[in-house]
């Protein structure tokens, strides 16, 4: 019964004096220690930093993709990677606007769709104000649901806006106030172009992505499909959204074979389109992070070796330098096990401080990474990578510690005495 | 007071130590015959590789004797393993060594307290068993003090508290005073008189007659083998007598 007390209070006995003794001895090598740390402080640090951003990263994406949708298809031309028409010219192989028709009877799964026409950047102008670069695009009705931009005031274009390619518009909350419209502006006029429109509503303005598109002078404006084409024949694209994000695979294939048919692509010839969707674009996302995680992980791995071997060093040194300790310790009583556990922990609580100094490191990087780089703002160490890191600390001190704590428990304590 | 005098401390019976040299064998003990009572004060001499040191590493569980027979306080300790004989040396046996072996970054007290934590039953009350330790050596004013702060008799006397720090049966000095000017000398050897005289069984290697004559009983080493083992007057007669004799054959 006593001896079932004793077993565990002996060991928190040895462990307890092994870290106090190990502290002591790094404190009383300050430098030295230092030095010796520094392969893991950069190993956690890089660690915990290259997680944290990682994490920040995915966290954006995914807001991202909840705000776009996940139930959204993306259509565009893209030059196929094989066959004749590999080396077309991008505009031979845009699309037509005829080439969409009858596109919601023969692809059950998709519920709606809008094709797109972008007449590129033109100048807009209200009375003598005047903003540059404005995005024009050619919408179907569909397009507020698909991309979640509901039209905020005002009404969105209706059926005969598009049928009689009337010269109507929906602007940008930002440009609204860019021009200085008033705040009711619907009924106003603006000069796109050369072509007056008629602004009847205000769209709601596309979430901040970040990356390339976006930005303080970015403005956008939005006429009817068949309006776009007053600007000379448009670059095409469309969104369409599954019937649920369950068939959206099959959205995108019966898509696909639509589009073949109406581009008349033989069988056996590639596509010169790309039906995407964020779904796979997110998968794709995925397994770059893990390649990055890996790719990250081996090199943070290479770094706390190096910073293992150090410690080796370091402790060896350590048990040469202090051979007469242990020939003393051992012929007051200290057994085999108690030396070696000293050592040992010697060699981990070196490698805890140097993961401690590496998480706060860590830290410092990931503050600095998030101000820097708007984009990852909701970057943050999650706490399992804390966790992970000091993990892999330990298990380092512990392997490369292992050697030298062996040597220093199976000294021959009348030799480690006459040791000079 | 005579029942307890009676208890045999340490029985050696034919303990032999060798040493490999290459091909050589050195004979480090050879046959080593050694009765220690409880509360004696024996003093070890002999010239440099008469085996004293050799002796004291056996009797220290330092070291196994290649052959023959070792009890410790009625234990045998020829077949006990590493960590047993660990257990003898923190528990049954004090060292004191020429050098003091203190460690420079630990305080006097800390040092003193060392065996005990290796210890199995004076870990939790060290603290005051070293700080009583320390004043009955005559140093409770100088517990906080590292070694380098210490006079090399202080030193002697922290090394000979942490010695006596675990209750040993018995002190192993080996040359305790042989760092040491002859005043503070003179000190160390009044506190193996005094502890003596508590009751603390010691055994002192030297190779000075004066310290030697401190102790009860002088035994005397050459070639591995006890030659003489007499109490202190018989040994001091037969030392006049061979004098008398080297007198006598050189007339």
């Amino acid at each position: 019964m006593i001896a079932l007390i004793r077993a565990p209070l002996a060991f928190f006995r040895l462990f307890y004096q092994s870290v106090y003794l190990a502290l002591g001895q790094i404190w009383t090598n300050k430098t030295r220690s230092i030095l010796t740390s520094i392969g893991i402080v950069i190993g956690v640090a890089s660690v915990t930093s290259v997680i944290a951003t990682l994490t920040g990263l995915k966290a954006k994406i995914l807001t991202q993709v909840e705000t776009f949708g996940t139930n959204t298809i993306f259509i565009s031309p893209q030059l196929p990677d094989t066959g004749p028409l590999r080396h077309n010219s991008w505009w031979n192989i845009r699309f037509l606007p005829e080439q969409f028709d009858g596109l919601l009877e023969n692809c059950p799964s998709v519920a709606r769709f809008s094709r797109i026409g972008s007449a590129g950047r033109r100048t807009v102008q209200y009375r003598e104000r005047s903003a540059e670069n404005v995005q024009v695009r050619g919408i179907e009705s569909a397009y507020h649901e698909i991309e979640h931009r509901p039209v905020i005031l005002g009404r969105a274009f209706s059926v005969i806006d598009n049928m009689q390619v009337r010269q109507v518009c929906l602007i940008d909350p930002k440009l609204q106030k860019e021009l200085h419209l008033d705040r009711d502006c619907i009924g106003q006029t603006i000069r796109i172009g050369h072509n007056a429109f008629v602004i009847v509503g205000v769209i709601e303005r596309r979430p901040e992505l970040g990356f390339g598109e976006g930005g303080e002078d970015y403005y956008e404006v939005f006429i009817p499909f068949r309006t776009i084409f007053k600007f000379g024949e448009p670059w095409i694209w469309a969104f369409a959204a599954g019937e649920s994000a369950d068939v959206l695979e099959e959205a995108q294939a019966e898509i696909k074979f639509f589009l073949r048919q109406t581009r008349n692509i033989k069988a056996g010839e590639p596509d010169s389109f790309r039906v995407e969707s964020l779904k796979g674009a997110l998968k794709t996302f995925n397994n770059i992070a893990i390649m990055v995680t890996l790719v990250a992980g081996g090199i943070v791995g290479i770094s706390l070796m190096v910073g293992g071997v150090g410690i080796m060093n370091i402790m060896l040194v350590s048990v040469s330098e202090r051979t007469r300790e242990i020939g003393l310790r051992k012929a007051v009583g200290a057994r085999k096990s108690a030396i070696l556990t000293q050592f040992l922990i010697e060699a981990v609580v070196l490698c805890f401080v140097g993961g401690l100094v590496g998480v706060g490191i860590g830290h410092l990087l990931t503050l600095i990474i998030s101000a820097i780089n708007p984009v990852l703002e909701k970057t943050s160490i999650p706490m399992w990578a804390i966790a992970i890191s000091f993990g892999f600390a330990g298990s380092v001190g512990i392997f490369f510690g292992m050697f030298p704590a062996i040597k220093a428990a199976r000294l021959d304590p009348i030799e480690a005495l006459r040791h000079e | 007071m005579a029942e307890k005098a009676e208890k045999l401390v340490i029985k050696l019976q034919n303990v032999t130590k060798i040493y490999k040299v290459g091909v050589e064998h050195i004979r480090a003990l050879d046959g080593i015959n050694l009765h220690l009572r409880e509360n004696e004060y024996v003093a070890v001499m002999g010239p440099s590789g008469s085996g004293k040191s050799t002796l004291m590493n056996v009797l220290g569980c330092l070291d196994r004797a290649s052959s023959g027979y070792y009890e410790m306080d009625g234990q045998d300790t020829t077949k006990m393993s590493d960590a047993a004989l660990a257990r003898i040396r923190n528990e049954r046996i004090g060292f004191v060594f020429q050098s003091f072996e203190l460690l420079g970054r630990l305080s006097a007290l800390k040092n003193v307290e060392m065996p005990l934590i290796y210890s199995r039953d004076g870990w939790w009350s060290r603290r005051q068993r070293a700080k009583k330790v320390l004043e009955r050596v005559g140093l409770s004013d100088r517990i906080k003090h590292k070694p380098n702060q210490l006079s090399g008799g202080e030193k002697q006397r922290v090394a000979i508290a942490r010695a006596l720090v675990c209750n040993p049966s018995i002190l192993l000095a080996d040359e305790p005073t042989g760092n040491l000017d002859s005043k503070t000398s003179q000190g160390i050897l009044e506190l193996f008189d005094q502890l003596y005289r508590e009751g603390q069984t010691i055994i002192i290697v030297t190779h000075e007659e004066d310290i030697a004559r401190h102790a009860n009983r002088i035994i005397h080493m050459r070639d591995g083998r006890i030659y003489s083992d007499l109490p202190r007057e018989q040994d001091l007669l037969s030392k006049a007598a061979i004098q008398n004799d080297s007198q006598e054959k050189r007339i």
